[in-house]
């Protein structure tokens, strides 16, 4: 894809660290890749549980309006938020979906990747709280909208002392995870 | 490893208190209230850092009395709320206009009436200039992007300082909770304005002589100058002749004068695409970045549409906006209030352009869509848009 | 305490004699609270450009025009927070913040109790004339139960406030009470509360003859400054005394006296640890 701008919309539940995932998302795409980005989120009750989302613009050039209006990447780690955003995604884009929550993907134009995130992050750093993680490495092998490079970067900057391993793992795995879904 | 970014993703409410630090602000007070609280939190770990004082107050009324001691005493000193709390500081934000005391407000603009939400408006543009008891004229910046809110709180410092009087940065939700790069200028980087200082000997010295410029040269606390702040009515030292109409109507227009003076330094707009234009957008804060949206996909369409975004929203730009009104056939002021500054650009077009209104007031910031709507329903009819 | 210097030498050294007369009526308390305030700064041997006055709105606001010392005077009620952002901007300084009974108890008195609850280095000084003088007698919170006063013309319905108890509440760690008509001992406390390192208030009462003295019959200055007197108890009488019997009463004294983490000296503790050396400026 050659769009310019790329309009994320990053979606879940409270509590998968989808806020966070956001800003390490303009971290790697803005400070360590060099882009222009605008990072937004809904404030508010949602962050303590219920839907939640977070979105990034990506971008060669300065951002007009900074909020996403319909998305070229969408990330669905939920039924609920699958179900809530789909309908304003671009059909040319891409949706990624945890499939360990999402079980059916609503009908859309956009090409559909599912990848059993959470699942993942259980797997190889034994907690679900880096699942957002793992999302964002599948999403960079997949759409190219930030460098690996500088998304590790942008992780292990973030990551809480401790932590590292297991956000490096869990970021590696999302690489993996994302090269072998597109393969397919 | 590459080496340390200087870019920094910032929240603007982040940028405004780095922006403020970076000004020389060594002195918060506040109150906390969404959506301006990040400020304050900013601010309170970062100033003991740079040898500066954060202190909660109990109020916002005590919140600004505090800035005030301190830019008293010869420290720069801010204060950030949203909206409930801005109404309760106009009282000392009329104190500060007489007492000439500089000091900064930023406000991050939420829905009212009331409690209203917590989300984010343009609804106090006109409190800023209206709202202070006296109606004296007030400067007020407006930013679109976080970057703008770093160094938008530079310039009311550096303003509050120049002329000694409080400064306001309205901003609001929007741009107050996004996060956007930001480079931090190095020390020296950045120009600073200080507060001007008496030149005359102590026994010569008078507080509040206005000096050529209308500006009192007022020294901190403490030294040998004797300092008389005073927020009644004054004579050149301070003492209070609020019973003398002459210094009643001397003290008032002398204070509009200061500002009155500056108003070509003060207003800043930028246009786009209105070299040609016959529909002009105005805008300011974050509806400028749809609103600019809007304008290049009215071109695409074969619309010749411009937008005028203004930083300043006080003084109020007249002199651009009466030239635009003299260009273009329409103004478009697309605003999230019920329509505040389109009162003044409908006063400075004077009949000269035909002004559409576009109003917003469910806390959500307005979409390219909407103010382009507008445009296609009001675009001269030798401009026939393109079918979208 | 040092031998009183003559009036015309305070005169000369702490007010502008030239814009005298005041604008003060005939009597009033004002003018002694001034006379004993300066006494006690002269007796701390500081020097006078290291106070200055926070002053906020009533009869005593004036006082910036005839003191020769810095001010800072602006709205009502808003003194103890001004105070406390100027005493923490500028720690080298002696803030005394004067305040009346309505503006300290009424609209400032969230301000007054949070300054002594933070005990921050300030003197706050009460001039309590137990009226809105300035604008003509309205009652205020310290106005006594059954006075007279233009918004009170069948009495007085409220209870007074009793200003040390609350500031002794809030966590001033310097409480004490005095009255125009003991000037010896006023200077004496006043003194004390500027030494004191933490929040002193000191509730002056005085009076206000010509609007509250008038409206309650309470005769010309020299016969209300008598009955001051009488009502007068020292602390240590007091002790003594039923509640009953100290009903109405001026119970006068220092009711407390401690030394406490003073905010200012704690906040700038946290300046030291933490401060950046590259920013030092």
């Amino acid at each position: 894809m050659q769009a310019k701008q790329w309009e994320v919309r990053l979606s879940g539940t409270g509590g998968q660290g989808l806020v966070t995932a956001g800003i390490i998302l303009a971290e790697g795409a803005g400070i360590y890749d060099g882009k222009e980005v605008v990072q937004t989120q809904v404030y508010g009750p949602q962050s303590r549980g219920g839907a939640s989302r977070s979105e990034v613009i990506i971008s060669d050039e300065p951002v007009m309006y900074p909020e996403v209006t319909e998305s070229d990447v969408l990330l669905a780690m939920s039924q609920e938020a699958a179900d809530a955003y789909i309908h304003e995604q671009r059909a040319e884009g891409i949706v990624l979906v945890d499939s360990t929550f999402v079980k059916v993907v609503p009908e859309t134009r956009a090409k559909v990747y599912a990848i059993p995130l959470t699942k993942i992050a259980r797997e190889v750093a034994r907690t679900e709280i880096v699942a957002s993680i793992v999302a964002l490495g599948a999403l960079a092998t997949l759409t190219g909208i930030v460098s690996q490079d500088g998304l590790e970067q942008a992780v292990l900057a973030r990551a809480p002392k401790g932590t590292e391993e297991a956000n490096r793992a869990a970021l590696h795995a999302g690489f993996a995870a994302g090269h072998e879904v597109r393969e397919q | 490893m590459r080496a340390k970014p200087r870019a920094r993703l910032m929240l603007g409410n982040e940028a405004c208190a780095e922006g403020a630090i970076a000004a020389g602000v060594r002195f918060f007070a506040g109150y906390p209230i969404t959506p301006a609280t990040e400020t304050a939190e900013v601010m309170a770990r970062r100033l003991p850092e740079v040898g500066g004082v954060y202190i909660q107050m109990e109020d916002e009324l005590g919140s600004l009395s505090a800035v005030v001691g301190a830019s008293a005493g010869g420290v720069k000193a801010m204060t950030a709320t949203s909206s409930p709390g801005f109404s309760l500081m106009q009282e000392f934000i009329s104190s500060a206009i007489i007492g000439e005391y500089p000091l900064v407000v930023a406000n991050v603009m939420r829905l009212g009436p009331g409690i209203g939400n917590i989300v984010a408006s343009q609804m106090d543009v006109m409190q800023a200039r209206w709202g202070a008891h006296g109606g004296l004229p007030m400067i007020a910046f407006c930013p679109s992007s976080v970057r703008e809110t770093f160094e938008l709180t530079i310039r009311a410092v550096n303003w509050s300082e120049r002329l000694r009087t409080p400064v306001l940065l309205m901003t609001d939700g929007v741009v107050g909770h996004m996060r956007e790069k930001v480079v931090i200028p190095e020390p020296g980087e950045i120009e600073l304005w200080n507060r001007p200082l008496p030149a005359v000997p102590p026994e010569e010295y008078q507080c509040f002589d206005p000096g050529p410029d209308n500006v009192p040269a007022i020294p901190p606390f403490g030294g040998k100058y004797r300092v008389h702040y005073n927020a009644a009515i004054h004579d050149f030292r301070g003492v209070t002749t609020m019973a003398d109409p002459k210094w009643c109507e001397y003290g008032v227009r002398r204070l509009a004068a200061k500002i009155e003076a500056h108003i070509d330094e003060l207003t800043e707009t930028h246009s786009v695409l209105m070299d040609d234009a016959e529909i002009a957008v105005f805008a300011y804060g974050p509806v400028a970045r749809a609103a600019e949206a809007s304008v290049r996909q009215a071109r695409e369409m074969g619309i010749k549409a411009g937008l005028m975004r203004t930083v300043t929203l006080w003084p109020f730009p007249e002199k651009q906006v009466r030239e635009m009104a003299k260009q273009v056939e329409v103004i478009v002021v697309p605003e999230m209030n019920l329509g505040q500054m389109v009162l003044e650009v409908e006063r400075c077009a004077a009949g000269q352009a035909q002004i559409e209104s576009v109003t917003r007031v469910d806390s959500m910031l307005i979409t390219p869509k909407q103010v382009l709507d507008r445009i296609t329903a009001v675009a001269p009819r030798r401009q026939i848009p393109w079918p979208s | 305490m040092a031998k009183l210097k003559p009036l015309t030498e305070l005169r000369k050294e702490h007010f502008h004699f030239s814009r005298f007369p005041t604008t003060y009526c005939p009597g009033c308390g004002i003018g002694n609270v001034l006379q004993a305030v300066t006494r006690a700064i002269d007796e701390t041997g500081r020097p006078p450009e290291s106070f200055t006055f926070a002053v906020g709105i009533g009869c005593y606001g004036n006082i910036g025009n005839y003191l020769d010392f810095d001010e800072l005077r602006l709205s009502h009620g808003r003194v103890p927070a001004m105070a406390t952002g100027l005493k923490l901007a500028r720690p080298d300084l002696n803030v005394i913040a004067m305040m009346g009974d309505g503006d300290a108890t009424a609209i400032g008195g969230n301000h007054l109790i949070h300054a002594a609850r933070r005990n921050i280095d300030i003197t706050a000084i009460i001039l309590n004339n137990h009226t809105y003088g300035m604008t003509g007698g309205q009652y205020s919170p310290a106005t006594r139960l059954g006075d007279y006063a233009t918004t009170a013309p069948y009495g007085m319905l409220e209870p007074a406030f009793d200003i040390c108890k609350l500031a002794e509440g809030a966590g001033a760690t310097f409480v004490a009470r005095t009255t125009t008509f003991r000037m010896v001992q006023t200077i004496d406390i006043v003194r004390r509360a500027i030494e004191h390192p933490g929040f002193a208030l000191v509730e002056i009462d005085s009076q206000c003859p010509v609007i509250y003295g008038r409206m309650n019959r309470w005769g010309d200055a020299v016969s209300m400054l008598k009955k001051q007197n009488a009502l007068t108890v020292t602390l240590e009488k007091a002790k003594t005394m039923t509640p009953e019997e100290l009903k109405g009463k001026i119970v006068v004294g220092i009711f407390k006296q401690a030394v406490e983490p003073e905010f200012t000296g704690e906040y700038y503790k946290v300046i030291n640890r933490v401060r950046r050396p590259q920013d030092a400026s």
